[in-house]
């Protein structure tokens, strides 16, 4: 331990040459972002050019209506939806994994995103129109009550087992089990259209977006995000150790309950319109984890720009597999994100043995 | 402007762990080594002053009762070193340093007050490194570092050389003995190394069964018959080589 510093640099210097390093990898990830939805908006079966897709895009009212009515509401909507719920999922998983102390939790490992399919469907099936509520809020409240709920029953879980991964993630199979067997029930008893709907749901897809569901997503998770980034130092504090993070004055039990209030509204929220999307909220994570590190100003940033970037390549993917079908965009993140995150463990656990 | 700690008593459901733990006012400069067999009571006297346990009975730093803190006041004042070590995440070193300086508003002084201390515990090597990569023993250095980093008028400090080779240990026990000294601040140190109490300590507590069994000196304290009751083991005193007192253990009872 006594080996003397190599570099004649300040060690404040060289961090705030690490700190550069990120600032660059977090633009990297955002240009690749603006070249992913740019590739995105010109595929379909209508052929646009990228003139046309920027013209379209700066001055819409000087290409035919017909091309307007692709980019604007065809292509736009479902192309920002996915970076969108992607983003989403992206800051879901971040903060799960940090509050749960646990490297595989995410919306979807733990039950969360099957809670919000339940409460989903639920909103389908049974008439809740007393309530008032257009379907628009009411999908999007019924899911995020029931996401909020599990959350809420895995934290009690995580703090009666004193925080074991396995039996965390246990828990969160088990409880995902019940809950698509409670949402098979719920398919049995609705009529053929309430079960497209559901069906809909459970395969994820992002065909029946429109902007104004984008910007209720957008107006969601901007919020969201500015309250974690707010709470980032905690956030970091508490990766550092609980009893090192309860010490300096972090209550955190509160810091957990409200980071899984606001996972399960984000989560809640951005599934509502696109159904269950799986393995965002996992890989994106571990992806910035490994590029970024963990300071949480870096990750929660870098963890969103990853999950919105592989959800808009998932997006061109869905489009691009089968010429003229675009597959449900919940098989193809399922398809390609579970050998990816096996890759990724395999690598990791060959780069860092203990 | 001291340490006061009066009747203080913390219970896990209906266990009691300690039952009116009382000293007289710990005046600040001072180490004072807690001792006692496993089981005594050490670390959950610790905790309840970190914050982590509640307590019953009042503590209070220069007239600050330790609970009613705010976090401002808690990261200014109390440095607590528990017995886990910093997970091993993909943080740096540095950034688990910076994480816990964060209360220091003067970021300039801040940046300079993280150099100092990797430098004055000899660990600037590993500040760019992330915590995986780190063994127990660098991370409890950089544990030891996040307390220090702060300045506070009160170490907590739970065995913070138990994962250390003896170099170590006493590169840790002088770095903290300087900075009581130079501070002004007291440090209540759990160690099991009665030996090392003897000579780096301004004053020791014997926990027995939750109770302060001795309270003083360490010469006083550290008796055969004390050490029999505390540790359950027949000691003695001895002188080494260079005239330092040592204690020589024989036998468990």
């Amino acid at each position: 331990m006594t080996e003397p510093l190599k570099s004649d640099l300040s060690l404040t210097k060289q961090y705030r040459q690490h700190i550069s390093t990120r600032l660059i990898l977090l633009t990297v990830l955002a240009v690749g972002i603006v070249l992913s939805l740019l590739y995105d908006l010109s595929e379909g079966p209508s052929s646009l050019s990228y003139g046309e897709l920027i013209q379209g895009l700066w001055l819409p009212e000087s290409l035919p209506l017909s091309q307007q009515v692709i980019i604007w509401d065809i292509r736009l909507p479902y192309a920002l939806m996915a970076i969108l719920v992607g983003a989403s999922l992206g800051l879901a998983g971040a903060e799960m994994q940090t509050a749960l102390n646990n490297p595989l939790a995410s919306p979807f490992t733990l039950g969360v995103g099957s809670a919000a399919t339940f409460g989903a469907s639920l909103a389908i099936v049974f008439d809740f129109s007393s309530l008032g509520i257009s379907q628009t809020y009411l999908l999007p409240i019924f899911a995020f009550a029931f996401a909020c709920l599990t959350s809420l029953i895995i934290l009690a879980v995580a703090n009666s087992l004193g925080g074991s991964i396995q039996s965390v993630l246990l828990f969160g199979i088990a409880l995902m089990f019940g809950l698509n067997a409670m949402v098979g029930v719920i398919q049995f008893v609705a009529d053929e259209g309430q079960l497209q709907q559901i069906v809909f749901w459970t395969m994820g897809s992002l065909a029946r977006a429109d902007l104004e569901k984008a910007i209720i997503v957008a107006v969601v998770f901007v919020l969201c995000l500015l309250v974690s980034l707010r709470h980032s130092w905690s956030m970091t504090l508490l990766r550092c150790g609980e009893e090192q993070a309860q010490s300096m004055g972090i209550n955190v039990k509160r810091l957990r309950v409200t980071t899984l209030v606001r996972v399960s509204l984000v989560t809640a929220v951005a599934l509502a319109f696109v159904g269950e999307i799986g393995f965002i909220g996992l890989v994106a994570p571990h992806i910035a984890r490994m590029i970024i590190g963990e300071s949480h100003r870096f990750f929660l940033l870098g963890s969103t720009l990853c999950g919105a970037l592989l959800l808009s390549l998932a997006s061109i993917v869905s489009k691009g597999v089968i010429p003229g079908l675009v597959l449900p965009i919940g098989m193809v993140t399922a398809l390609v994100g579970i050998p990816f995150f096996i890759t990724l463990i395999y690598q990791h656990q060959r780069r860092n043995p203990l | 402007m001291s340490l006061e700690l009066n009747n203080i008593r913390i219970a896990y459901g209906k266990k009691e762990i300690l039952s009116g733990i009382s000293l007289e006012p710990i005046k600040p400069g001072n180490l004072v080594a807690l001792l006692g067999q496993n089981g005594a009571g050490k670390s959950t006297f610790v905790k309840g002053l970190a914050g982590l346990k509640s307590y019953q009975g009042t503590a209070t730093l220069n007239g600050i009762e330790l609970e009613k803190m705010d976090q401002y006041q808690r990261l200014n004042n109390i440095g607590y070193v528990p017995q886990t070590l910093p997970q091993g995440s993909s943080l740096l070193a540095y950034e688990v340093v910076k994480s816990a300086a964060a209360s220091q508003t003067d970021k300039s002084r801040q940046d300079g007050m993280i150099e100092d201390v990797f430098q004055r515990l000899k660990i600037s090597h590993l500040a760019l490194l992330p915590m995986h990569k780190l063994s127990g023993g660098q991370r409890q250095m950089i544990s030891l570092a996040q307390a220090i980093v702060r300045k506070p008028k009160l170490y907590l400090l739970d065995e913070p050389t138990s994962a250390l080779d003896l170099n170590w240990q006493m590169q840790v026990l002088k770095a903290i003995r300087e900075e009581v000294d130079s501070q002004g601040a007291t440090a209540l140190l759990i160690s099991h190394d009665i030996n090392l109490a003897l000579r780096y300590c301004d004053q020791v507590v014997l926990l027995n069964q939750g109770k302060v069994l001795a309270n003083g000196s360490a010469l006083d304290c550290l008796t055969p018959d004390n050490l029999a009751q505390a540790y359950k083991v027949d000691a003695r005193i001895e002188r080494c080589s260079k005239g330092h007192p040592i204690i020589l253990v024989d036998n468990a009872i």
